[in-house]
């Protein structure tokens, strides 16, 4: 509505002459000047300056409704998308709002491609099975995606849809994968995806993840250029959610938090508190992407883990309390252990821990995660394999990793009795060179 | 009441100059005035019995803290009936960042409500008219809600509020929830920017004072390098600081 002409606000002809003639064409250049600089810059008398601004404020402001009739819209159609992990649905009040940016941010590996993944999946479902029936966009900027782990995320977890004949690749061909490498790859290609949501069916928007391709790209630039690219892509997924009143769910990394901002998140007056202090100094996490990004999403999902557990923090939403659910990832995704959240006191619903001792991730491939937990003394195998153990897993002839598990359970009974850290890293590299090796021949 | 005050005041001594008052009159009129509860006591108490009608209140914090909420509550609690202690109004609300769940609105109402029967029962039994309106929906429809895109359309519903509040006498709230980001977002010239948004909030300041109603502003942090380390402050910068009559920085602890 800010581009509305002036000349087609029914002003009196002869003002509407003077705001042409000035150049002062749209409501936003009408509006984003004072009265006084307008006076100057036309030339007219203050009066006649305040009633044709009155005018073009009335024409240019977006209509006024009750809250009573957004309640009835809402009531009439569908305004969430279930993820169907009940404790979390109930928290949003349904699930992940249309018309809003949802936010999840999480080390790497504790499963947030995972939850995207799932989402892509409900959304592309029927709408008799309880799915949004339209076309997914899948903004891929890490290379993450996998459309077998997407396959079988969708055979255990709705086995009577994917065994049916076509119905796998009427899902899965519904998802649209872009792989911008980019920032300006990424900028172009979120110019197409407005008309394509225009034209087609899209039901939904993930950009996993965000933080690769906003931090990636401007490496050496400063934070204030930093924040001013990033300016762009912000509003515009915004607006974009608003105006197609579809959801936005992008993905957000992780980096540790240097001792300089330590004081990042308290106000002046707490500097010289030191009990504060070292409390921060423990939880030197935080999210890739600064507190501006933080102010605009509208729901953020925290995915940590600690106490040998992972979990699922709702640390900002304008419809639920400060919770965490404890969830595990399995063969058909995510799975909340507990459908009560427990409640979270304070400033801990911001923090994000990855302190996970016992749990040592080894290795990480796109489509799978190999863990290695020292309190159980076993390896595991997330992704393809979803949570079972080495022992199991192995059994699994036609995996295409057997061989590399194989390797792997010689070195576990190696080391069986004393693992540690300086043999996890050898054995981290050592696992990466076997994985490389595996990739170029499969290829 | 205020209307009444105000008027014996032009009458007086000094009703030569417009508009003014001694502050014996202003004094007796802020006590006959009446606050929009925070619905927390300890806040309340702090802010000298609510939020104040007539000034304009900023709230900052960051994000996921509960500005929001606050904001959501406010429209709410404004409209309180004058029977049960409240101001009996509507609210405005203006969401420049769709965070503005109205499910979230209707359970704050229902929670509200609840509350008002319990407290105030006895005082309810004189009023019967009073239990129809106290529905969560009837609270609902008294909120005025605008969602804006650009900070073109917020300076034009700010524009546009002369005239809607011109209609709609009962308004005792505005909230805009938040001011920050659109100005934030797309505003490159700085200068122009503080001029813009002091224009703004002198607009909402007269509203307050001519409608006698609270606005309040909800705004983002940022970061800020002071003496060599990082602070948190709240958004636009020190000119606007000055823009507001209260400011409360929410925070955990």
């Amino acid at each position: 509505m800010s581009n509305k002409l002036i000349s087609e606000m029914g002003l009196p002809a002869s003002i509407a002459n003077v705001f042409a003639a000035r150049n002062v064409l749209t409501a936003k250049d009408a509006l984003s000047l004072p009265e006084f600089d307008l006076v100057a810059l036309l030339g007219l008398d203050l009066d006649q300056v305040r009633s044709a601004v009155a005018r073009i404020s009335e024409i240019a402001c977006p209509p006024c409704r009750t809250a009573l009739s957004l309640l009835e819209d809402r009531a009439r159609s569908a305004c969430h998308l279930p993820t169907r992990l009940r404790g979390l649905d109930d928290a949003l009040c349904g699930g992940i709002p249309f018309g809003a940016l949802t936010e999840l941010v999480g080390p790497s590996g504790i499963g947030k491609t995972q939850f995207c993944l799932k989402l892509a999946l409900l959304a592309a479902m029927p709408t008799c099975y309880g799915g949004l029936n339209g076309r997914i966009i899948y903004m891929d900027t890490e290379s993450k995606f996998n459309s077998s782990r997407l396959i079988e995320i969708g055979k255990s977890s709705f086995p009577h849809i994917f065994q049916s004949e076509g119905m796998a690749q009427e899902m899965a061909g519904r998802i649209v994968v872009l792989r911008p490498s980019s920032l300006s790859e990424f900028t172009e290609s979120l110019q197409q995806i407005k008309l394509m949501i225009l034209r087609h069916d899209v039901k939904l928007l993930i950009v996993d993840s965000m933080a690769a391709i906003l931090l990636g790209d401007n490496e050496r630039s400063t934070t204030v250029q930093k924040q001013h690219s990033w300016r762009w892509p912000l509003s515009f997924l915004k607006s974009l959610a608003e105006f197609s009143q579809i959801p936005i769910v992008v993905t957000n990394q992780v980096r540790s938090q240097n001792n300089d901002e330590v004081f990042h998140y308290s106000f002046q007056a707490q500097k010289n508190d030191t009990s504060k202090t070292s409390e921060r100094l423990e939880s030197h996490l935080t999210a890739a992407l600064g507190i501006q990004w933080a102010h605009a999403v509208t729901i953020r999902l925290i995915f940590e883990a600690h106490s040998g557990q992972r979990f699922i923090k709702v640390s900002k939403s304008p419809t639920s309390p400060a919770v965490a659910f404890p969830f595990v990832v399995e063969s058909s995704g995510i799975s909340l252990l507990s459908h009560d959240g427990l409640e979270v006191t304070g400033a801990e619903i911001c923090t994000i821990h990855c302190q996970d001792q016992d749990t040592t991730f080894l290795t990480r491939g796109p489509s799978h995660t190999l863990i290695f937990d020292a309190s159980l003394q076993q390896f595991s195998w997330l992704g393809n394999i979803a949570n079972r153990d080495v022992d199991q897993a192995s059994r699994i002839e036609t995996s295409p990793s057997s061989i590399f598990l194989d390797l792997l359970l010689t070195y576990h009974s190696c080391f069986k009795c004393e693992i540690d850290q300086t043999i996890c890293i050898w054995l981290h590299k050592f696992l990466l060179l076997l994985q490389l090796l595996i990739e170029v021949g499969q290829t | 009441m205020s209307e009444t005050s105000r008027f014996r005041s032009t009458e007086g001594s000094h009703g030569a100059l417009k508009g003014a008052q001694t502050a014996w009159d202003m004094l007796s009129e802020e006590q006959m005035q009446k606050h929009i509860t925070t619905g927390c006591e300890e806040l309340d108490a702090i802010l000298g019995g609510g939020i104040h009608c007539k000034e304009v209140t900023e709230v900052g914090g960051v994000p996921g803290i509960g500005k929001t909420q606050l904001g959501i509550q406010l429209t709410v609690n404004v409209q309180i009936p004058v029977e049960c202690g409240g101001l009996g109004g509507k609210a405005v609300y203006i969401d420049t960042e769709g965070s503005f769940m109205v499910e979230r609105a209707h359970q704050i109402a229902e929670g509200c409500i609840s509350d008002l029967l319990d407290n105030t029962a006895h005082r309810l039994k004189d009023f019967p008219a009073c239990p129809e309106r106290l529905q969560p929906n009837s609270f609902l429809s008294n909120i005025f809600y605008f969602r804006i895109c650009s900070y073109t359309e917020q300076i034009a519903t700010i524009n546009y509020l002369e005239k809607f509040l011109e209609e709609q006498k009962d308004v005792k709230i505005i909230v805009v929830d938040s001011i920050t980001f659109h100005f934030r977002q797309d505003f490159d010239d700085l200068a122009l920017r503080t001029r813009v948004l002091s224009g703004m909030s002198l607009k909402l300041m007269s509203f307050a004072k001519k409608y006698s109603l609270a606005v309040v502003l909800l705004n983002q942090v940022t970061t800020k390098f002071v003496e060599g380390s990082f602070h948190l402050t709240l958004a636009l910068g020190d000119t606007w600081s000055h823009a507001c009559t209260n400011r409360i920085i929410l925070q955990s602890v």
